[in-house]
């Protein structure tokens, strides 16, 4: 046996590859909706934040900004881990999918938040002055004439950070959310062949690099 | 004729800086007054009390008989009857200058579409800028831009303008037609504060002008007084410096 084919049995098994191809296929679909309900969340939470602590009452915006300091600084693991094994003990049993979706939605929202609060900033202060002398209220200013401009400045730096952290469902397959990841690697225990993974990984690089260029894409358009 | 503007007492601080020192400024209908004065002077920060876009630490300030400083005024409602003219122009870049000019008819005072367009086309039409309607600002020069603005204004139809240095971020060559816009402004009866160093201008339109030092008005009076024979030695050394560029 050559070395090829010694690689080949491993890693590109034909049979086993398509002995699993559907779990995988099952697993890939609920990664797309792990992630896209994340990306949902996870943005949206972001933004209310920013917008919540553009208002300046200050209480507000240390609790804000402690919050996100604190998924910033907390590997998704560790979140993913704590909600999962931790809640159940506050009488919460949710589920891994749950666990998951609600762990890394907080990451993207600590993350999604300063990317918008930076882009807010953003915006010359003369925008805020000339809307507001004639007669747009705080709302409209910021609806109307500031946060178009600020999500324009923010759409390259929110996809490169929300393609990395929906790549984290991966971290799914920790607390038997039945993933790509998941999926691939029960295949190759009852296998006891790592072809699955292979096809694990395809399954990424079809959902992700899209996405990836996707990014690429919007960063030249946004750039100038 | 009656006060548009009427600010009595005006004291501002900024932390430990005392930026206007007590300013009386009243402004008759139709008139309008010229500030001169040195960067520092605490000219800006006067004008910008006026529409309140900065809040007076001590004084009153009435407009068009609304008392500005009221907490029961409608700001928004009140600011509508002064338009300001900034001197970075401050366009919104994603908007053409149409977009511009109508958006505060539009989301303030609730005009449809269509009435709306026709409004903010006869005000760019005012500042010869018809043509322009569809152009983003990148699109225009800063003249261009700042007669934008100025539409922006006046399609609100306020009772006073207020101008904060409209031509200092000018080439000097696009000078002259922002001037032209606020002459025929001036022409049509438009209530106006000017902050600017365009003394040619101010010698030739304005009805009076008022010179600040140090957040306190030193003295006011005709152009033609004031340039010609200042009283005071601040007003003195600052209009010989002015007029020896």
């Amino acid at each position: 046996m050559s070395g090829w084919d010694r690689f080949a049995a491993t890693f590109l098994d034909r049979g086993v590859m398509a002995r699993y191809l559907p779990d995988i296929a099952s697993g890939f679909v609920l990664t797309v909706e792990l992630a896209l309900l994340i990306v949902l969340t996870g943005l949206a939470a972001g933004l209310v934040l920013a917008l919540v602590r553009s208002l300046g009452v200050r209480p507000l915006n240390w609790v804000i900004i402690f919050a996100v300091d604190l998924f910033r600084a907390l590997p998704p693991l560790v979140i993913i881990v704590l909600l999962y094994f931790g809640l159940p003990g506050a009488g919460i049993t949710p589920s891994g999918f749950v666990a998951t979706w609600a762990s890394l939605s907080l990451v993207l929202m600590a993350f999604a938040e300063e990317i918008f609060w930076a882009g807010l900033m953003a915006v010359p202060r003369g925008q805020w002055e000339a809307a507001r002398s004639t007669g747009l209220g705080f709302a409209q200013t910021l609806g109307w004439v500031v946060l178009p401009q600020a999500l324009r400045i923010t759409i390259p730096p929110l996809t490169n950070r929300t393609i990395a952290i929906t790549k984290g469902t991966a971290l799914g397959s920790v607390v038997a959310v039945s993933e790509i990841l998941a999926q691939s690697q029960s295949a190759v225990s009852f296998s006891s062949n790592p072809s699955p993974l292979t096809l694990g990984a395809a399954a990424y690089l079809v959902l992700f690099l899209p996405v990836v260029a996707f990014g690429r894409w919007i960063e030249t358009r946004f750039r100038a | 004729m009656g006060l548009i503007v009427e600010a009595r007492g005006l004291h501002k601080h900024f932390g430990a800086l005392h930026v206007l020192r007590g300013i009386d400024l009243a402004v008759a209908e139709r008139e309008l007054v010229f500030v001169i004065g040195p960067s520092g002077s605490g000219k800006s920060t006067l004008l910008r009390c006026l529409n309140r876009l900065e809040q007076p630490s001590a004084g009153s300030v009435v407009v068009d008989g609304i008392d500005m400083l009221d907490r029961r005024t409608d700001l928004n409602r009140a600011r509508q009857r002064i338009g300001m003219v900034f001197q970075s122009f401050n366009l919104y870049p994603g908007m053409t200058a149409l977009g511009n000019v109508t958006l505060a008819l539009r989301k303030v005072a609730v005009r449809p579409r269509r009435e709306a367009d026709a409004t903010g086309l006869a005000a760019l039409d005012r500042v010869g800028l018809a043509d322009r309607a569809g152009h983003m600002p990148s699109q225009l020069s800063g003249g261009q831009q700042q007669r934008v603005a100025i539409a922006r204004s006046i399609a609100l139809e306020p009772r006073v303008m207020l101008f904060d240095e409209p031509t200092s971020a000018l080439d000097p060559e696009l000078v002259g037609s922002v001037l032209a816009v606020m002459r025929s402004l001036r022409e049509s009866g438009m209530t106006m504060v000017v902050v600017s160093h365009e003394m040619g201008f101010a010698r030739a339109a304005a009805d009076r002008v008022v010179f600040m030092a140090d957040g306190a008005v030193v003295e006011e009076g005709a152009p033609e007084a004031m340039f010609g024979a200042p009283r005071h030695e601040r007003t003195q050394a600052f209009i010989s410096q002015i007029q020896r560029h």
